[in-house]
């Protein structure tokens, strides 16, 4: 164990975790123990906030772990995110009981209204917080292992996997409108009391979450660092550069994405997972295409193939997605993500992070020691092809 | 069972009877081959004679129409895909030299040689000193031991082909097809790739498709002369060169 963390630990990752640890710990910490009005205080709505941006960076980590390392576009990653959801906001709607509007004990108020006669079975277990805990990585995770066997075993690669994925999530999202199929329908699922025993809206709990959607991207990151710097992350590089060339030298490539896709898709539910708490309400719009490639723009934006950037391109994203949606640009943002992704692609294309290390790395090298080349490459940075 | 493979088993490479077509484009066409273990073959041939395409069969990247491809006297090849293949000792390295580019030197040789390589074996594997003193081995072999820090793709043409071949070293297979090894090489080069061929030759098979007339004398091997996806002629090199219809195929009429 010791030699996977000083080897997944180089020093821009140990900075990023230290960040993300102090954000994690002092923004509760200042919510609920400074007086409200304090101008250190974090005020509740702006902590929910950032832990709505956190849980997109933890999406936005697998999809740089497929994309940026196994060059696998998944335009439908936002399935597994909202699935994940789904499979939280179920143990949420049980816990409602007989607080609902319609005070049945068992039945969640939607299907009173739908006039379900007892409980679909599909929902049986998810009173029992374990079983949903498991539902949130199985349910993701059995379905990216099942469509990835079939895709990958046909060794279907590149745009065409791209599009599928949208068919996918496309298909769930129709799926899942349906008010037959037993998730709500078109509104979903939302009214949620407590979780745990916990109140969902005390600032407590909020806080809570907060810090829990932090540690899950720090314990994401560490997941993913520690794949990307084994054996294992070269060949993926190698598969992502000539998928071929990797299958002559004897690797089970349909075995390598496999592995890869399944546990992104688990790590997309549990960022899912801890979203619906926070934003209270999980409905199919979560399964929109769009959803899926604007996730892609925040990967490519912070820097395809750096982990880092993939976390960093999700917050700032997000963060300006807030900022003019809610001013008088708000018509206009769409054509604005629509303009920023055109610009990274053609001005910055390893985004923010792959960009700062490109200039930053050599410098540094140059400067520390004379032996540049070999020293510029210590933490095995590598620049991904864009062309996909 | 029986007749056929007692004839095909002293073989480590028996192609019989081999077609291969492309819409309605012969590539490969009743293609016959023996290659002795420990042999070194030197196959030439012009353009479209369907080298490339035989190395594609016996690799598994194509799968013929008609005919046996044996390994080792008893595999049959066209059942098998190419991690199978490679698995079983078959190493290839491409007309293109095709590294890869965004790795280090050492790292495309940690990624060839032949360990587990399976998804569990691989994300836990730890390097062990045999394995380095191997790439280390392989390193100096083919000169590159200065440069493997370097990423593969900041290297020269031939020193591409150079770490291919390297790479293929430390795949360690029993049998290696070598796709134009020295194209885009200086004389000097050439002449260290030719020596460096005949050295692995002591241990291993090897089949190289070239196109360098000096080379291929350098080596001093059987050669076989594919045309139209079959064997034209098969000697010495200075049977072959001499063949009427070597000639008249490589020079046109």
């Amino acid at each position: 164990m010791p030699h996977v963390l000083t080897r997944s630990l180089d020093r821009s990752a140990t900075v990023f975790l230290l960040v993300v640890a102090a954000v994690g710990i002092l923004v509760p910490l200042s919510n609920l123990l400074l007086p409200e009005g304090s101008p250190f205080q974090v005020p509740t709505y702006l902590m929910s906030l950032f832990g709505k941006y956190v849980c997109y960076a933890i999406l936005a980590l697998s999809i740089d772990l497929i994309w940026g390392y196994c060059g696998i576009l998944s335009l439908g990653h936002g399935a597994f995110f909202a699935l994940g959801g789904y499979a939280m906001g179920m143990y949420l709607m049980r816990q409602i009981g007989s607080r609902g509007v319609y005070g049945n004990p068992i039945l969640p108020d939607f299907m009173v209204f739908l006039n379900y006669p007892k409980l679909p079975w599909y929902w049986h277990g998810f009173d029992m917080f374990w079983y949903a805990a498991l539902m949130v990585l199985l349910v993701p995770g059995v379905l990216a292992f099942c469509f990835g066997w079939l895709a990958f075993r046909s060794r279907v690669t590149g745009v065409y996997l791209s599009i599928i994925t949208q068919a996918m999530t496309y298909a769930l999202l129709l799926a899942f409108f349906r008010n037959d199929f037993g998730f709500g329908g078109n509104n979903g699922l939302t009214d949620f009391k407590d979780i745990l025993g916990f109140n969902v809206q005390a600032e407590s709990t909020r806080a809570a979450l907060y810090a829990l959607s932090c540690l899950a991207l720090i314990v994401g990151f560490l997941l993913c660092r520690a794949i990307v710097t084994s054996k294992l992350g070269k060949v993926l590089i190698a598969i992502r550069d000539a998928e071929s060339r990797t299958r002559f030298l004897g690797y089970r490539v349909e075995s390598y994405k496999l592995f890869v896709f399944t546990l992104s898709a688990c790590m997309a539910g549990v960022a899912g997972a801890l979203y619906v708490p926070q934003v209270g309400i999980i409905n199919p719009g979560e399964f929109a295409p769009g959803n899926s490639i604007e996730a892609v723009i925040w990967v490519a934006v912070g820097g395809r193939g750096t982990l880092i950037g993939a976390a960093l391109g999700a917050v700032v994203v997000n963060y300006a997605k807030t900022v003019f949606t809610s001013g008088p640009l708000a018509p206009y943002w769409l054509f604005m993500l629509g303009a920023l992704f055109i610009l990274v692609t053609l001005l910055l294309p390893k985004g923010i992070i792959g960009t700062f290390n490109a200039w930053w790395e050599p410098w540094k090298a140059q400067r520390l020691s004379p032996n540049a080349e070999s020293a510029a490459r210590e933490d095995g940075v590598s620049e991904p092809k864009m062309a996909e | 069972m029986n007749v056929r493979d007692t004839r095909a088993t002293s073989a480590l490479l028996y192609l019989d009877g081999v077609h291969v077509s492309f819409d309605g484009f012969h590539a490969i066409n009743n293609l016959s081959l023996t290659l002795a273990p420990g042999e070194m073959r030197a196959i030439i041939g012009p353009n479209g004679a369907g080298k490339t395409t035989m190395m594609d069969i016996i690799t598994g990247k194509t799968k013929p129409d008609k005919g046996e491809v044996l390994f080792d006297g008893v595999t049959d090849l066209t059942r098998l895909d190419e991690t199978r293949i490679a698995e079983l000792g078959i190493g290839r390295k491409f007309q293109k030299p095709t590294v890869f580019e965004s790795q280090t030197i050492e790292d495309n040789l940690l990624l060839a040689l032949n360990v587990d390589h399976r998804v569990k074996g691989t994300l836990f594997w730890r390097e062990t000193r045999a394995e380095s003193e191997r790439i280390a081995k392989v390193l100096e072999t083919i000169r590159l031991t200065d440069a493997r820090d370097r990423l593969a793709g900041s290297l020269s043409h031939g020193q591409k082909q150079w770490l291919e071949i390297g790479m293929l070293l430390a795949q360690d297979p029993k049998l290696l097809l070598v796709d134009e090894p020295v194209a885009g090489m200086t004389d000097v080069e050439t002449h260290q790739t030719a020596e460096l061929l005949k050295e692995i030759n002591r241990e291993k098979t090897i089949m190289v498709v070239e196109h360098d007339m000096t080379f291929v004398r350098e080596l001093g091997v059987k050669v076989t002369c594919l045309h139209e996806g079959t064997v034209l002629a098969e000697g010495t090199i200075d049977q072959v060169s001499s063949n009427e219809r070597v000639i008249e195929v490589y020079l046109g009429r």
